[in-house]
C-alpha cells in the first residue's frame, strides 16, 4: 500500500491481513500525542499534515552522519499508552493507519470504524528488521521532547510485515484471543492451583 | 605492565559489555527462541518468532542494537575486596554508559521523573542503577550489564498478600499478571518472581532472578518445582508470541525467595521481553578480561 492512504484502501482491509507500506510514516509516542492534541484543540496546526499518512508508535535509535539524521533501528513501542488519546488523534489528524504493537482498546476500534482507519502491528523488538524498510529521514520536529518522543518523518519502502489487528469494521483481533485466555485462566487454570 | 590505567581498562571493558548486551542476545535466549519457533504450529505465532530470529541475526551482522528500546541500564557488580579499584567504580560505570550511548549508539532513555527532561546520555539520578556486592577474599571484578526495555516494565507488579493466602494466591497473582499483560510486554517473555522478604526485597529478588540463564532451575528444590509448574500453566494460557496465540507465552520462569516476616508475604512479578539482554565480564586485578557470556568479545578485546 502507498501513502497517502484513502478511505477506500482502508475499508478493504480485515483483521489478520498482512500489508507492506511505502510512502511516509511519522513516529509519535506519548508526549507527541499529547502535544499534537493540545495544538489541534486550540486551533493550531501541526508541523506536518498527517492526513492519509501512517502514524508509527516508535521512538527510534538515530545517529547524525554528516549533519544528516539516519535511522539506526526503529521497532514499535507498546500502543496501549497512546490508547486514551488515539480516538481524538485519528479524528483530528485524518491519519489512516496506526502502526504499533501490543494492541489497542475499544475507543480506538470505534475511531477506526467511524473515521476509516486501521491499527496494524509490527513484531515488537524487531527493530533492525523494521529499519530495513526505512529509506531516509525526511524531517524531524519537536526534538525538545527528546529523541524517542520527537516526530520523525520517515520515507519507507515495503515496510512490514504489518498485521491488521483492528480493521475499520469494528473488529479487534486481540479481543478474541483475550476472551479465550481468560476462559482458560478461570475454567482450567484456577482449579489446578486451587483458587 | 599495562600501558593504560586500570580505571581506563574497566571503562573500555564496560563499553564493550554494553555493546555485547545491546547487539548480541545470549546463547541461551537465542536457543530458547529457536526451540519455541520449532515447537510452534500456529502460523501467525511462527511468523512472529521467525521475524524475531531474523531480526537477531540481522542485528549481529549489521552490528546494531536488537531493539530500538535499548533500555534503562542496570549493572550488577560483584567486587572482590582485593580488587584494586572500588571507590571509583560508580564513576567509571557512568562514564562508560555515556560513551556507550554515543558509540553504539543507544537510545537516550533516562528521563527526569518530574520535568520529563532527557539529559541525552542515559544517565541521571540513580541511573545507571548499580547493584553492589562485596566478595571477601577475592581479587576479581565481575559486572553484569542488564539493559531492560520499557514495554516489559508496564505489567510488573508487587503486592503484600495475607500469609494465610500464601503460595496459592502467589501463583494466582503471577498467572493473572500474565493474562492481564497479554501482548504488551513482547512475549515470549521471561518472568522473574520474588517471594517473601520485605516488599522491596521481593522485587529485587524477582529482577535478579532474570539474570539466571533460561533452563537453569533454582537450587531450592521446591522452588525449582514451582518454576516448572508456573511455566507450564503460563504456556497453557495461549497468549503466544506477541499475543497472536500459540504455545510459547514465556520462555522461562525464574523464582527466588527470602524468609519473610510472620505477618507478611510479599510477592513480586517482573517481566522481561523476549530480548533478554544481559552480558557478564570478569576482570582480574591486572586488568585481564573474560566476557563470559559473549566469549567472542574476548578476541575483539585483545
Amino acid at each position: 500500500m502507498k501513502t497517502p492512504l484513502s478511505e477506500e484502501d482502508i475499508r478493504k482491509l480485515k483483521v489478520g491481513d498482512v500489508v507492506y507500506l511505502s510512502g511516509i510514516v511519522v513516529t509519535a509516542r506519548d508526549a507527541a500525542h499529547s502535544r499534537a492534541l493540545s495544538i489541534l484543540r486550540s486551533g493550531g496546526s501541526l508541523p506536518i499534515d498527517l492526513k492519509g499518512l501512517a502514524i508509527y508508535h516508535c521512538g527510534p535509535v538515530v545517529d547524525k552522519k554528516d549533519d544528516k539524521w539516519v535511522v539506526v533501528v526503529a521497532g514499535p513501542t507498546t500502543s496501549t499508552r497512546m490508547d486514551p488519546l488515539e480516538y481524538e488523534f485519528i479524528e483530528k489528524t485524518g491519519a489512516k493507519m496506526i502502526i504499533g504493537k501490543g494492541g489497542m482498546g475499544a475507543r480506538t476500534v470505534e475511531a477506526c470504524k467511524k473515521f476509516g482507519a486501521v491499527y496494524t502491528i509490527f513484531t515488537g523488538g524487531a527493530a533492525v528488521l523494521a529499519a530495513k524498510g526505512m529509506k531516509r529521514v525526511l524531517e524531524v520536529h519537536w526534538l525538545d521532547l527528546g529523541i524517542p518522543e520527537a516526530l520523525w518523518v520517515i520515507e519507507v519502502e515495503n515496510f512490514g510485515p504489518l498485521m491488521v489487528t483492528i480493521d475499520s469494521h469494528g473488529n479487534n483481533f486481540y479481543d478474541s484471543i483475550n476472551r479465550e485466555v481468560y476462559r482458560r485462566l478461570r475454567e482450567e487454570i484456577y482449579p489446578k492451583i486451587g483458587v | 605492565m599495562l600501558d593504560v590505567s586500570l580505571d581506563k581498562r574497566i571503562e573500555d571493558a564496560i563499553v564493550m559489555l554494553l555493546k555485547a548486551a545491546s547487539i548480541y542476545l545470549p546463547q541461551d535466549v537465542k536457543n530458547a527462541l529457536i526451540k519455541a519457533r520449532d515447537l510452534e504450529d500456529n502460523p501467525l505465532a511462527k511468523a512472529q518468532l521467525d521475524a524475531i530470529i531474523e531480526n537477531c541475526e540481522l542485528a549481529e551482522v549489521e552490528g546494531k542494537p536488537i531493539c530500538q528500546d535499548t533500555g534503562l541500564i542496570s549493572f550488577y557488580v560483584s567486587v572482590g575486596d582485593e580488587f584494586p579499584v572500588k571507590g571509583a567504580l560508580a564513576d567509571i560505570l557512568r562514564r562508560a554508559t555515556i560513551r556507550a550511548t554515543r558509540e553504539i549508539p543507544l537510545r537516550p532513555n533516562s528521563v527526569d521523573v518530574l520535568s520529563g527532561k532527557n539529559p541525552g546520555d542515559n544517565t541521571g539520578r540513580y541511573v545507571p542503577h548499580i547493584d553492589w556486592e562485596l566478595i571477601p577474599n577475592n581479587s576479581e571484578l565481575k559486572v553484569t550489564a542488564f539493559p531492560k526495555g520499557g514495554g516489559s516494565e508496564g505489567p510488573c507488579l508487587a503486592k503484600v498478600i495475607l500469609p494465610t493466602e500464601g503460595l496459592k494466591y502467589a501463583k494466582k497473582m503471577v498467572l493473572d499478571a500474565v493474562a492481564e499483560a497479554g501482548p504488551k510486554p513482547c512475549p515470549p517473555t521471561v518472568i522473574g518472581v520474588g517471594l517473601g522478604g520485605t516488599m522491596d526485597f521481593a522485587v529485587k529478588l524477582a529482577k535478579k532472578a532474570l539474570l539466571r540463564p533460561i533452563g537453569v532451575r533454582s537450587d531450592v528444590e521446591d522452588i525449582a518445582k514451582l518454576e516448572v509448574e508456573l511455566l507450564e500453566l503460563i504456556n497453557s494460557l495461549g497468549i503466544g508470541p506477541h499475543g497472536v496465540g500459540g504455545r510459547t507465552t514465556a520462555l522461562d520462569v525464574h523464582v527466588d525467595c527470602a524468609h519473610r516476616h510472620p505477618a507478611s508475604y510479599a510477592v513480586a512479578v517482573v517481566f522481561n521481553c523476549w530480548a533478554v539482554r544481559r552480558s557478564t565480564m570478569i576482570m582480574d586485578s591486572k586488568g585481564n578480561v573474560d566476557f563470559i557470556t559473549h566469549k567472542f568479545m574476548n578476541e575483539l578485546w585483545r
